[in-house]
């Protein structure tokens, strides 16, 4: 019996999606049968950031109208064998073609095959988010260290923590940039998670690379050297269960030698 | 023909005992009238009306406050609409107050509801509203877009970022207190404030209240304060 995790935020454009496809692949990277769904029907991004657009054939719609056989609707990711499937969301219609019951009773039978199902949850808190929410057993908050995203998450949580059975929400805060922090244009980790008050399970860096490889339709998870990869490996470690220590945001210190090669426009 | 006879002899009655069902007392104040609560509600409004005929036949033209106490007698909104109606008809009498001794179950628990301090340990976040009908306890924070309100006052023992709103069925006495006090707005009865555009957490080391001071303005003061401003807020009674 697997475990149904739901990535939300509230606010738009934080990173839900990527956060989900990076997670799916970290976890099916530590042997994990990963199931990821994308719920955001009508605007639906997942496949496209997987790489997987040009094989969906059936979509979620069609397998809760019984158009075809859950199992017909799935798309196998090529780069794992037998270990990462992708459920696509329709995108000619849009959220209310889909209830938060039949969600559920989707995401109880996936729960049988797979050890882990990462339910991607269209911004916003409408129908979209109930769907999506409803046949979770914990969530995950994605937040950037920006004001209006906060508040989002805020609200977030507190509907997520008056959701029943579900367990506490973790935090994950992204695309945070650490020169804007140290200079105070930015929220810090710290007080993201001392506002918000629920635990953190993972930082992830502002990275060029995840934008490219999202772009070329391959998660950053797959890259072993990137900070942004080996952070959201961290977080898959972390949903698993180990203990792992929050990643330095600082890659290297500044010594007399960095300011050198700085200096000579060698590195940023 | 029977029936007639047995009101007729009720009415005999009603009139010996006349004078234990409505007692008329002056004091200082104005007039007290006492109304018998053992007899039916029609005898006593009949023996009122003669009452009041007879007493206040020789009006002076100053006003006369009546303080109107029904004793155990339950007497429903109409019946006090009615009363006021009888006596405010002669010349010179305004009625005060009705005293009762009774009261419903129902406004017993709004009597209880909005004097009772009700605690919540949490934080309020974006989007949540806590709406309390007495004072509010909160052990815990509100964030930036959560709101807590109350009908009396609000305690917050953490740092207030949201909105708070106190007395907000229009006691003006009410105040907001906050160990953190850095509101988006506060709201005491009718009153409005906004916040400066930017708080600095390092300045805020003591706790704060906001009440509504004599010159009818939403203010914010140290805690200490609120002791001479509001001494009802102490309900300890006994001896150090």
């Amino acid at each position: 019996m697997g475990e149904a995790i739901v990535i939300t935020s509230g606010k738009g454009g934080v990173g839900k999606t990527t956060t989900t496809a990076n997670l799916g692949t970290a976890l099916a990277l530590q042997e994990k049968k990963v199931c990821l769904v994308d719920t955001d029907i009508g605007l639906r991004n997942l496949d496209v950031v997987m790489g997987l657009e040009n094989r969906i054939i059936y979509d979620l719609v069609d397998v809760v109208e019984g158009r075809c056989k859950t199992h017909q609707a799935l798309v196998k990711d090529k780069r794992f064998n037998d270990l990462l499937y992708l459920l696509p969301a329709a995108q000619t219609t849009d959220k209310s073609a889909v209830t938060p019951e039949q969600m559920k009773k989707l995401i109880d039978e996936l729960k049988q095959d797979y050890d882990y199902i990462l339910i991607d949850c269209p911004a916003g808190i409408e129908q979209g988010y109930k769907n999506a929410v409803a046949g979770a057993d914990r969530a995950i908050v994605v937040t950037t260290p920006e004001k209006s995203s906060v508040r989002d998450a805020d609200r977030v949580i507190g509907l997520l923590e008056k959701e029943e059975g579900m367990a506490p929400p973790k935090l994950v805060v992204n695309r945070i940039r650490n020169h804007m922090v140290k200079e105070g244009d930015m929220l810090d980790v710290d007080e993201v998670a001392a506002h918000l008050s629920i635990e953190l399970i993972g930082i992830v860096a502002d990275d060029d690379e995840v934008i490219k490889s999202s772009h070329n339709g391959e998660p950053v998870a797959h890259n072993p050297n990137n900070r942004a990869s080996i952070a959201y490996r961290n977080i898959a470690r972390r949903i698993l269960g180990e203990s792992v220590p929050l990643q330095a945001l600082e890659p290297e210190k500044d010594t007399f030698f960095t300011k050198f090669k700085r200096f000579i426009g060698m590195s940023r | 023909m029977a029936l007639s006879n047995i009101e007729t002899y009720r009415g005999g009655i009603l009139s010996m005992k006349q004078s234990q069902n409505v007692v008329i007392k002056g004091t200082k104040d104005g007039l007290t009238l006492q109304l018998n609560d053992k007899c039916a509600y029609n005898e006593l409004i009949e023996e009122l009306t003669e009452k009041l005929d007879a007493v206040i036949k020789e009006g002076k033209d100053a006003l006369i406050k009546v303080t109107v106490q029904t004793g155990n007698r339950y007497v429903a909104e109409e019946e006090k609409e009615q009363l006021r109606q009888l006596i405010r008809q002669r010349r010179h009498l305004v009625v005060e107050d009705i005293r009762s001794n009774v009261l419903t179950i129902d406004e017993a628990v709004q009597w209880k509801e909005e004097n009772e301090i009700v605690s919540y340990a949490g934080r309020i976040r974006s989007g949540q509203v806590l709406e309390v009908p007495g004072d509010l306890l909160l052990i815990g924070d509100v964030n930036p877009g959560g709101t807590v309100m109350a009908g009396g006052s609000i305690f917050i023992m953490g740092a207030l970022k949201g909105m708070a709103h106190a007395g907000c069925y229009g006691d003006e006495s009410a105040v907001i207190a906050a160990a953190k006090m850095m509101p988006s707005q506060l709201r005491i009865s009718e009153h409005i404030t906004r916040s400066p555009d930017r708080y600095d957490e390092e300045e805020l080391t003591e706790s704060e209240c906001a009440f509504i001071n004599e010159a009818q303005q939403l203010v914010i003061d140290r805690l200490q304060v609120l002791k001479y401003l509001r001494p009802d807020l102490s309900t300890f009674k006994g001896g150090f």
